[in-house]
């Protein structure tokens, strides 16, 4: 792709695809995507559903927006950008309708919200604006990734301690904590479904990644 | 008119923006750290809301809904256009906004001042899009359930920013754990806030 033969996984891209999920990661340290982030994390499905929807939209709008970096007028580039993620997010709505419409109706409004996800308009002006496609497709599929991560271990925690159950696209409710556990006297935490304790569990995952990566802390 | 008020009530404290959607978090987190800049911005988002959830529901029901552009004659009236309503949407957002920046300048130069450049900033504001989906998903019978709609949201926002940076603003002098400082404990600061607000729950007027 570039003159240099630079190798598809050279380091310097393996570390664009894998800095997200740790160091840079987009929800816990750039503080970007919050929005949806958390309204979405009742449960584990609609978690996993929305992390892959992102993972599409920001992988294909980072390559769409890389491919145009030369002719978009930069007076007018947000506009563009917002085209383009529409467009995507538009897809996705309606393939969710089609093939999954449960999952569709507890995400509501938030597959809409993916357009205003600062995550992506924040990639996008950042990345996608001054690189070439193969960096910007792994920029987009990293950030994405370490979206989808906290994502997950927030819906995971939720549901788990919140009904004791965990919810698997295409498999359904899987109860985890056996009925036995029940008999003993142990109760379900039904705050954890309830809106403010994304919050916490989220306040909590930036307090332990913290203290375990120093440079992170906020010393303001 | 008392269901104005109901939605009106609902809108601030029970279906608060950021307590129980989290809409407009990014801007939320990082403005909220002095009462006055936050104090700006939230006016500005209640402006806007207040402008492009109207202008939303008139595009909605005029343009976008099935069957709604049967006022464009017979041939119009299976016509369902909804799948555009997001791109649709946002490009109304984005075009009220530098609607509203330009009105604002000329004829309230003070008002423009104080919000500087938070009026741009507010077209990939969350709470905005968001505003206009919930609209778009719950119905609203008429226009004025819409734009009370609107408004209360906007100030719902405005309160729990004008909140969190009251409180980050006295925080400065507490002993935070230090992995804790900053991002983490406003997070959980802001949980605190929610659970607070869940007592509002089950308010009917």
């Amino acid at each position: 792709m570039s003159s240099e033969k630079e190798p598809l996984f050279s380091s310097k891209n393996l570390k664009l695809l894998t800095t997200p999920l740790g160091a840079q990661n987009p929800i816990t340290v750039q503080v970007l995507g919050i929005c949806s982030a958390l309204a979405v994390t009742a449960k584990l499905e609609p978690s996993i559903v929305m992390s892959l929807s992102v993972v599409f939209v920001l992988v294909f709008s980072n390559l769409i927006v890389s491919l145009l970096r030369n002719t978009i007028p930069s007076r007018i580039r947000i506009i563009v950008q917002l085209t383009v993620v529409a467009s995507l997010v538009i897809l996705v709505d309606q393939i969710l309708k089609a093939f999954a419409y449960e999952v569709s109706k507890q995400l509501s409004v938030f597959v809409g919200l993916i357009i205003t996800n600062c995550i992506i308009m924040g990639r996008l002006e950042a990345f996608a604006l001054g690189n070439k496609p193969w960096p910007a497709v792994l920029d987009g599929f990293g950030n994405a990734a370490g979206y989808g991560l906290i994502l997950v271990i927030v819906g995971f925690v939720r549901e788990l301690f919140g009904t004791g159950n965990l919810t698997f696209p295409g498999i359904g409710e899987v109860q985890i904590v056996p009925d036995i556990v029940y008999e003993w006297g142990y109760v379900d935490n039904g705050l954890m479904i309830l809106p403010p304790m994304a919050l916490i569990t989220v306040g909590i995952i930036i307090w332990v990644q913290r203290s375990k990566n120093k440079d992170l802390v906020d010393i303001s | 008119m008392e269901n104005l008020l109901n939605i009106f009530v609902k809108s601030i404290f029970i279906e608060n923006m950021i307590f129980a959607y989290f809409l407009g978090m990014c801007s939320y987190l990082a403005v909220s750290k002095t009462v006055k800049t936050s104090f700006g911005l939230g006016v500005a988002v209640v402006f806007v809301l207040g402008i492009t959830v109207p202008a939303n529901y008139l595009l909605e029901n005029y343009v976008l809904k099935e069957g709604a552009l049967s006022w464009l004659g017979e041939g119009f009236a299976d016509i369902n256009l909804s799948f555009l309503s997001f791109i649709m949407f946002i490009a109304v957002i984005a075009s009220m906004v530098q609607l509203v920046e330009m009105i604002v300048e000329k004829f309230a130069p003070t008002l423009y001042t104080s919000l500087g450049i938070f009026l741009p900033l507010i077209a990939v504001n969350c709470a905005i899009l968001g505003g206009s989906l919930f609209m778009q998903e719950r119905d609203y019978a008429n226009i004025g359930e819409a734009s009370v709609f609107g408004l209360g949201s906007g100030i719902g926002w405005l309160l729990a920013i004008v909140g969190i940076a009251a409180i980050r603003e006295k925080i400065k002098y507490s002993d935070v754990p230090a992995p804790l400082r900053g991002l983490g404990i406003t997070f959980i600061i802001t949980g605190l806030m929610g659970i607070a607000f869940m007592s509002f729950m089950g308010i009917q007027l």
